[in-house]
């Protein structure tokens, strides 16, 4: 029986040349539709970028060694990559609404993963964002606080060091996925080349588990940062007052570092709440700098002091003890960090003391 | 056929979503608000009247002659691709209003699968041009009516006590099923 090759040949023809009609008309699309030419992007009326339009902007400020806060990895679900641009954004989209408030909307803040470039824009990017960049390092060491915190050492490959202010945070990415998660820097400023960090085990946390189980001393992690706008105030010479419980001691074991690194003269109260003696870390450590600096004071609090804990110390929320402790003075300033409710009951009783308002810096998670 | 039959049809008897559920991934997830559903209800309305417009004479002027019908299951999914990407940019450029409010669902929508139904029931039923092009417009609009009657009991369902295990996907499924019930009160009344 003879073969007919048509059967074979005709299918085939037909899919390539309709597959690359189609083609032709996409690639001519790209060419001729797409494209908006060369764009210029002004950051802080300063810097410019030259780039090819037609993509998202997180993409060209990445591109540029500009690292926005950014967890989702540009897919427009988190919410952090915010900054204003204030020429040529073109019309809010509805992925970006959700994320924004009605104060941001006014100052033309936008979701840099979201605005297309097609034009020459203008951006305002806060100073500190600009100085954040991407730290290759290993991790050091690894060890218990508490049940249920660990404490972090990663030192940053070949000579790169980091320049962060007491109190700021960087991002640790989880390895092989776009995943972004925040903590907070403990170590003190001075130490450049290592970065210490004090995570908490959330339960089904995606990243706290990780960090936990999965990694390893030896390897291999990455940070972008430092990021924040809670940080130390080192020009002012105002009595301080730390609050902050569990986690929260990052930053503010960062703080008093730095303040006793510079001899600060100014007194310090650190109130440090939680439920048990089990959740009590570095103790012995703050109660020998109390010994050694009279400016200091270290004020812990168990809520739910156990039996067996044979607590003496004070008994109480933080807030209560914070009532109980604080003098009415003006001249005072004040750095928490802590969950929402902790901080907004604190800056209550703050503002009762006599402290200003705009005194209080504060950092929520 | 009488074309009003047929979109009579798309939009009660033989509604897209709630007949043959088809196009359930969008129609879950993006019925959260009327203003989120009825973006999403015109960019579908529009994809698929374009891609059947564009599907027709590809199947009856080149794969019926050649005799290689088989492939139109390959083809109606490359011309949809690549058309919603060409769609897209186009209006990026030239019609940035429409953009607004259409152009981010429309990448959501290439791979749907009601857009490629509405092309292969085309087919099946053997329908003209004509036929074809009201069809799919009904069947858009029918789809469009489903997600926002859908969406104006999901704006209820916020203030509802709803049972943990149920959240989210569980009720919207449950009340898709309720309402394809309901839907099923239409049958007979037209067929096609
Ligand atoms: S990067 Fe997550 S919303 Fe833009």
């Amino acid at each position: 029986m003879e073969l007919n090759y048509m059967i074979f040949i005709t299918p085939v023809l037909v899919m390539v040349s309709i597959a690359a009609a189609l083609a032709g008309l996409l690639a001519f699309a790209d060419k001729y539709i797409a494209s908006y030419g060369e764009c210029k992007i002004v950051i802080n009326k300063g810097k410019e970028l030259i780039v090819e339009g037609g993509n998202a902007l997180l993409s060209y400020l990445v591109d540029n060694k500009i690292f926005i806060p950014s967890a989702c990895g540009g897919k427009g679900t988190c919410g952090y990559c915010k900054l204003k641009v204030l020429e040529g954004g073109g019309p809010l989209l509805p992925t970006e609404t959700p994320y924004l408030t009605k104060q941001e909307v006014l100052h033309s803040v936008r979701l840099a993963c979201q605005v297309k470039i097609k034009r020459d824009v203008e951006l305002a990017i806060p100073e500190d964002l600009l100085a954040a960049e991407q730290f290759k390092s290993v991790i050091e060491k690894i060890e218990d606080l508490t049940h249920d915190i660990k404490r972090f050492v990663f030192k940053l490959s070949g000579s790169s060091k980091i320049n962060f202010k007491a109190g700021q945070y960087v991002q640790f990415c989880i390895p092989d996925t776009t995943e972004f998660r925040a903590y907070s820097i403990a170590s003190d400023p001075g130490t450049k080349d290592r970065v210490e960090l004090m995570v908490r085990l959330v339960p089904g946390g995606l990243c706290s588990t990780y960090m936990h189980e999965a990694l390893e001393v030896g390897d291999e992690a990455c940070l972008t940062g430092p990021y924040g706008e809670f940080f130390l105030q080192e020009n002012s010479k105002k009595d301080i007052i730390c609050v902050g419980g569990g986690c929260g001691m990052a930053p503010i074991k960062s703080i008093i570092n730095h303040l006793f690194a510079t001899n600060a003269a100014q007194n310090i109260t650190y109130f440090f709440g939680a439920r048990q003696k089990k959740d009590l870390f570095y103790t012995e450590e703050l109660e020998r700098f109390e010994k050694k600096h009279k400016n200091f004071e270290f004020v812990p609090a168990l809520s739910e002091p156990a039996k067996e804990d044979e607590w003496t110390g004070e008994v109480g929320f933080i807030t209560q003890v914070m009532q109980k402790h604080l003098k009415y003075n003006k001249n005072q300033e004040a750095y928490l960090c802590g969950p929402p409710p902790m901080i907004d009951a604190a800056i209550g009783i703050l503002t009762s003391k006599g402290i200003n308002i705009n005194d209080i810096y504060y950092d929520k998670f | 056929m009488n074309l009003f039959v047929i979109f009579f049809a798309t939009l009660f008897t033989h509604n897209i979503a709630l007949t043959y559920f088809l196009g359930m991934c969008p129609f879950i997830s993006v019925s959260r608000s009327i203003k989120t559903a009825l973006g999403m209800g015109l960019a579908v309305v529009f994809v698929m009247t374009v891609t059947a417009a564009i599907n027709w004479p590809i199947y009856y002027k080149i794969l019926v002659p050649l005799e290689v019908e088989f492939l139109y299951y390959v083809l109606f999914i490359i011309t949809i691709a690549a058309l919603v990407q060409f769609v897209e940019m186009v209006t990026e450029r030239f019609l940035p209003v429409l953009q607004v409010t259409l152009g981010v669902f429309l990448p959501l929508i290439t791979v749907n699968c009601a857009i490629l139904g509405v092309s292969l029931f085309m087919v099946l039923r053997k329908y003209s041009y004509l036929e074809s092009v009201v069809f799919a417009f009904g069947s858009g609009v029918g789809w469009t009516i489903a997600i926002i009657a859908m969406s104006g009991i999901r704006s209820k369902l916020l203030f509802a006590d709803i049972p943990e295990a149920l959240k989210g996907p569980g009720i919207t499924m449950i009340i898709a099923s309720i309402m394809a019930l309901a839907f099923m009160g239409f049958a007979g009344m037209v067929g096609i």
